[in-house]
Order: C-alpha cells, then structure tokens, then sequence
C-alpha cells in the first residue's frame, strides 16, 4: 500500500512486502542505524553499497528505501535479492520522503 | 547428543585487509552462513552476525590488518580479533557511544559513527578489548549459549569486561 502511495519503486523482494511495518529508521551511518532501528522497521537511507543488505538482514528490517533517487550498486541489488530483502528507490529527497511516511501512519516510535 | 560432541569445538580463522571496502561485511556474511548451517538460534545468529560486523569494520576502518577466528564450542561462540594498525589511545572514551576518529572517506560510506564497540557490547555477554597505539588491537567478545551461563545479560549487563 505504502509502494502506491508514496509512489516508490520496487527493486527487488516484491514478494516480501506483505510484511507488517513497525515503524521507521533514517539514518547512513550503518552502526547508528543496527543500534537503533528495530525489526520490522522501514529504513530510509542514501548508502547504496551492499552493507545496507547486511545490517537489514540482521535487523530483520521490512525495506530499505533509497530516499533522492540514488541508484543501488549492481552488487546491492543482487544481494537484496539473495536474501529477500524489499530494495525500494524515491526520487523524493530523505526529508520529504519520511514525512510522506508519517503521513502514512509509520511512526518513528517503536511498538513492538 | 555423541554427533555434537564430535562436532564441537571448532574455529575458522579469516584474514582482514585493512583499507579494502569492496569486500567488507564478506566475513561476517561467512560467520553467519556457518552460525545457520549449525542451527543456532536465530537470536544468537543476529547478535553475533552484528558484533562480528562491528569488529570486521573497524579493522577494516583503522587497521593494516587483521585476523579474526571464530570459535563454536557447545557451551559458548566467541570471536577473537587481532590487528596491526593505529590502534586506540583512550579505550573508555573509544566505547563511548558517538565517538569516533573517522575520516570524511569512512563517514561517507556510513561507517564512523562511533557506535561500533558499544554495539559490541550492547549484544555480547563477554567482550574484552586491549590496544597498543601504532601497534594493534585485540578484540574478544562471547555469547553464552547456555542460558543459566547467561548471567550477564539477564542480571548484571554492566559485567561485560573491559581492560585497557
């Protein structure tokens, strides 16, 4: 539902998606992000090297979405697919991304 | 429960380049792909993927080199790391959450942010981290897979050893 509303691109894990989000993270600096996100969040970044697949695979986060457009790595794109994990692109800058998903119901605050 | 007894311990020993981004996280992808193919719970696989991820970063970030071993035992998974770098001045101050000496290079591909050791520490039981300025760092950290041996988590977490 989120993907239709905010307009987001589906890179990889399409079949994922289902998945009931728990809130949501922004953040590029990978250990702030493994320290303070939780599982089932969506995480808002601009890094686009396949360790954003590491640290959401071992967070068990929902998505990734790159905010500004970015391109993901050819190496990223495979890995997200490896492991299953939703890889989505905004041309939306991370700002007015998170905001439109805030609007859509996805606190920053945590509830599980 | 004989099949086990054969099977552990054992350890796996990677080296680490430092300054070599293309392939980091490779490692502890490996630790984490021998942790499933084991069956341990996947608690214990996520807290020691994300330790092993601080530790293979930060010798990547700061070091020449490194070695890291993982060692699977029935009772506990530990990993030690050892390092020829820069090493670190101030260890308390190195633990401290947001601290960091990253350079504009590291920050910009998201490493830096100074949470590495106190993630470390944060999802360990054990951790124990030594350093030499301009000679090296040892890294230990171990995750009890007993749960009556997991006396530090659960009533004391302050227990994670530190020396420096």
């Amino acid at each position: 539902m989120l993907v239709k509303t905010l307009g987001l691109e589906v890179n990889t894990g399409s079949d994922q998606l289902h998945q009931e989000v728990t809130g949501g993270y922004v953040g590029d600096l990978l250990s702030d992000v493994i320290a303070h996100s939780a599982s089932g969040n969506i995480w808002v970044t601009i890094q686009t090297h396949p360790n954003i697949v590491a640290v959401a695979s071992m967070k068990d986060l929902a998505a990734i979405i790159l905010a500004g457009g970015r391109e993901p790595d050819p190496e990223t794109l495979k890995k997200a697919s490896e492991e299953g994990i939703p890889l989505l692109r905004s041309s939306l800058p991370a700002f007015e991304l998170v905001g439109r998903l805030y609007q859509a119901g996805v606190s920053g605050i945590v509830s599980c | 429960m004989d099949q086990i007894e054969e099977r552990y311990p054992f350890h796996r020993a990677f080296n680490i380049e430092g300054g070599n981004f293309t392939h980091a996280g490779s490692i502890s992808s490996q630790v984490k792909r021998i942790l499933k193919e084991e069956g341990f719970p996947s608690d214990v696989i996520r807290r020691m993927s994300i330790a092993t991820f601080e530790a293979e970063m930060n010798v990547i970030c700061y070091a020449r080199w490194g070695i890291l071993t993982l060692l699977v035992t029935s009772d506990f998974l530990k990993v030690v790391v050892d390092d020829e770098g820069v090493g670190i001045q101030d260890v308390d101050l190195a633990m401290k959450e947001g601290f960091s000496t990253a350079d504009e290079r590291i920050r910009e591909l998201g490493f830096g942010a100074g949470m590495g050791l106190s993630n470390i520490k944060k999802v360990t039981d054990e951790m124990v981290l030594t350093s030499v300025v301009n000679e090296g760092t040892h890294l230990e950290f171990t995750i009890h897979l007993n749960p009556v041996e997991n006396f530090n988590e659960v009533s004391t977490p302050a227990m994670g050893r530190m020396s420096g």
